[in-house]
This record gives structure tokens, sequence and C-alpha cells, in this order.
């Protein structure tokens, strides 16, 4: 029965690790906007 | 449309939550498997998910090279992303399933060899999109994906011959299957159809905002060459696909 | 038609008049083969029959081995020397500079193969007990799979970082149905337990498929660059 939840847990831990890389990426875009907004502040 | 989307994530959440129910507890127990056999309840709807994903990312890459729309190549990276990840759900199930079914972690079992090989071509893909440095890089990946599509009927030959020459045990079940059982297959396979869309529209928002992003740095660094040297010292232009 | 043909073969008498001045795949291929020959000599010490089980295997590595250090330097020369430039520009077919390249590497990898047989025979103790005319026309056809796709996908290499790993790893996945049928034809037909005809039909169909998918899709590769 072990196996039968090792594989229940495998299949969501892939899924998550996959959505958790996304919302890395994502927070590092939003880091890239906000500096890139904060240089533009600083021309102007 | 963005507020649809919690609704959505909700709704699916929910959907995944009552087809897991089904699966571990009001599903019938199979005679000779026992309740190792639940593990065919996310294991084959994974499969299924997987090759439907490649196969709009075969259909996205063609669009791609008849039309060269932006939006095509977006298309055609997310699904095949995702794809990989659920091809990983089926060949990580797929042997947990045969361990204590057949004594043995893998045979060259049909299915199973099938995704393998998909499995590889879609990661070459990925690889090819990540260590392209020109901005041809959509049309050489939707170049790879019409091989990749080609390839797959005659892996299925070959490995269906191969089997009848060395038969091996099935995996997944073969024969008819219980009605009870297939109705928890297909609430299954919707709970995860719903949950690869919701995955795939978020993947595909965030490579249009990447993609956006690349264009303004480059533009800005073209304008201003001093202008956030550290963090970007080099961008180009859309196309090399996902972010790093 | 008649400029395609031209063309062709115009471009590989060039590549074999350069090959044969410097030897260069030809020596790097038969040392890899070797290599692979003697490791796995030392490996395995099959009886007879046993190796003629494995030796399908065993001699397609070391071909594919061969094979992928002939397809690297496939494009090399062009790169170096802006060809693919004035290739693009020109109004030349570009179908004809791929299959001059195909058909290059398809002799060179045979003539290999021919060099490496007698030593397989010979380390292994090979015997065919199966109809053995059978395994020039695998040799054909499983040689002609890897070099059709493998020169496309060395093309589409060019630009990506770490060139040399990109092509086999675009290769392998692809080739698996040809690699198949290719060890399992050669094993059948020197065990004789087997017919090698539905290999060698997907081998054949595997050959059509690919060959026209690439003639087809060469030009956007080559624009790619």
């Amino acid at each position: 029965m072990s196996y039968l939840y090792a594989a229940y847990i495998a299949t969501w831990a892939i899924h998550v690790a996959y959505l958790g890389t996304l919302l890395r990426r994502y927070t590092r875009l939003r880091n890239e906007i906000a500096e890139f907004k904060g240089r533009v502040e600083e021309k102007n | 449309m963005k507020r649809v989307f919690p609704i959505l994530a909700v709704l699916t959440g929910v959907l995944l939550s009552y087809a897991l129910y089904e699966a571990l507890i009001a599903a019938p127990t199979e005679q000779t498997m026992g309740d190792v056999q639940r593990i065919f309840y996310y294991h084959v709807p994974s499969a299924w998910t997987a090759f439907i994903l490649f196969f709009v990312n075969f259909f996205a890459s063609i669009v791609y090279l008849i039309w060269r729309a932006n939006k095509a190549d977006i298309v055609a990276l997310v699904t095949a992303e995702v794809g990989v990840v659920f091809c990983t759900v089926v060949l990580v199930t797929g042997p947990i399933w045969a361990r204590p079914v057949w004594g043995i972690w893998w045979t060259w079992d049909l299915r199973l060899t099938l995704t393998l090989v998909l499995w590889l071509i879609y990661v070459s893909y990925l690889v090819l999109r990540r260590f392209s440095s020109s901005g041809q890089t959509p049309l050489l990946a939707a170049v790879l994906a019409v091989f990749g599509a080609l390839d797959v009927p005659l892996v299925y030959f070959s490995i269906w011959f191969f089997r009848t020459q060395h038969p091996q045990p099935v995996i997944g079940g073969g024969g008819s299957i219980d009605p009870r059982m297939l109705h928890v297959l297909l609430i299954n396979w919707l709970a995860f159809s719903c949950f690869a869309a919701l995955v795939c529209w978020s993947r595909y928002r965030l490579e249009v905002l990447r993609r956006d992003v690349d264009e303004t740095l480059a533009l800005e660094a073209l304008l201003d060459p001093q202008a956030g040297q550290p963090r970007r010292a080099q961008t180009k232009t859309s196309s090399t696909g996902s972010a790093g | 038609m008649s400029s395609v043909v031209g063309l062709t073969r115009a471009t590989l008498a060039k590549d074999l008049r350069l090959e044969w001045r410097s030897k260069d795949a030809i020596n790097s291929m038969l040392f890899f083969s070797l290599l692979v020959v003697v490791i796995f000599s030392f490996s395995f010490d099959p009886t007879a029959e046993e190796s003629r089980q494995i030796a399908g295997g065993l001699v397609w590595v070391a071909f594919l081995f061969a094979a992928v250090v002939a397809l690297n330097q496939t494009w090399a020369r062009e790169m170096r020397n802006q060809v693919l430039d004035a290739y693009r520009v020109s109004p030349a077919p570009p179908n004809a500079l791929f299959l001059a390249k195909v058909i290059g590497n398809f002799i060179f990898v045979t003539v290999l193969q021919a060099l490496m047989t007698p030593l397989f025979i010979v380390f292994y103790n090979l015997r065919a007990l199966g109809p053995a005319y059978q395994l020039p026309i695998v040799a054909v056809l499983g040689t002609w799979a890897l070099v059709v796709n493998g020169t496309f996908f060395a093309a589409m290499s060019l630009r990506t970082r770490s060139r040399e790993i990109m092509l086999p790893l675009l290769l392998f996945p692809i080739s698996i149905p040809a690699l198949l049928a290719m060890v399992e034809a050669t094993g059948a037909i020197l065990t004789g337990e087997f017919s090698a005809k539905f290999w060698i039909v997907l081998l054949a169909a595997y050959d059509v498929v690919f060959t026209i998918a690439s003639l087809f899709l060469f030009g956007f590769v080559l624009q790619a660059e």
C-alpha cells in the first residue's frame, strides 16, 4: 500500500516542483520590472 | 479575464480532490492487484494529458512554420514544458506500479516505452530551445517538433513488434474495464485536464510577460548602454523561450 | 532538377576529395569504433551463441559513435569559411547541399563499416545463422537513417551552445525506432531465430519519411542560421 501512496505523492511532488519553478521565474521577473521602473524613475 | 483564474483554480482544486476521493476510496478494489491498482487512476490520465499536450504542440509548431505567429510559438513552448511534466509523472508512477505487481521496476511495455521516447524527444526539444542562441529558435524548435511527430508512429510500430517478439508484462491493465472504474478514470482525467489547462495558461502568461520584459530591457540597453548593466549584460529579443 | 544533381555531385566530389587528402574524419571514426570493440571485448567473454545475440547491439553502438564523429564535423568546414552565408544568398537549391553532405557522411560511415566488420567477426566469432545477404541491406538502410537525420540535426545544432552535445541529444531520441530496428534485424539475422523482414521494412519506411522531411525542411534550417 505504501507503493500506492508513494505514487500519488510522487505525482503531486512533481507538479508542485514545476509550479514552484514557475513561481520562482515569476518573482524574478517582478524584481526585474521593479528594478527597471526604478531606473526609469531615476532618469525622470 | 484575469478575475476568472482564481475561480477556475478553486473549481479545479475541488474537482481534483473529488477525483482523489473517488480513486482512493469510492472506486472498487481490483481483484488480482488489490489497492495498488489505484495508481492506474493517476497513471493513465497523466499519459492521456501528456499525449494531448504534445499533439497541441505539434499543431502549434505547424502553425508557426506556416504563418510565423509568435503566439503559436509560445503555445508550442508551453505545451512542451507541461507535457514533459505530465510525462515524468507517467514514467514515475509506472515503475512504482510495476514493482509490487510484477516484481520489476521497468518493462518494455508499449505505453511506457512510447512515453519514455516521447519524454526523450521533448526534453531534447526543450534543451534545444534553451541552448539555441540564434534568434531563430522558434523556427528550429518547430522543425524539431515536426520531426518528433513524424517519429511517433514509427516508434509505436517498432515497440509493438519488439513486444510481439519479446513478450513483456503489460502495465496499465489491458482488456475490458469495469464501468465503475471507467467512471473514476474519466473523472480523474477531467480533473487533470482542467489542471493542465490552468497550468498552461499560467505558463503562457508568464512567457508573454517574460518576452515583453526582454524586449523592453533590450530597447533600454540600446538607448542607454549604461543602464542596468550588472543584472542583464546582454538581452536578446523574444525567442529564447523559457526564462533562466 | 539537373541543377540539383549537378550541384550535389560537385559538392560531394569536393568533400570526398578533401577528406581523402586529410583523412580526418575516417581516422577519428576508426579510433572510436576500435575503442568500443576492444572495451566490449574485455567486458564480455561470450560464447558463440551469446555473441550472436548481443552482437547486433555492440556493432551498432560502435557504428553510432563513429557516425556521430563524422556528423559533428559535417558542417565545420562550411562554418569556418562562411560558405553557408554564400549559399543562403545564392539561388542554388539548399537541398543539393544537404544531399551532398548526407551522401558524403554515408560514404564515410560505410567505409568505416567495411573496415570494422572483419574485426567484429574475428573478435566475437560471428557467423550468420540466418540469411546473411540481408545484412548489407540492414547496413545500408540503417546507416542512411542515422546519417540523414544526423546531418540535419548537425545543421540545426550549428548555432547552439555545446554543439557537440546537442547533436547526439537531438539525434538519439528521434532515431530510437531505427536503432531498435537495426539492432533487432542484425540479431535476427545472426541468430537465425526470427525473420528480419519487418525490421527491414520499418527501416525503409523510416528512411523514406525522414529523407522527405529533411529535404522539405532543410531550407528553413539553412535560413535560420
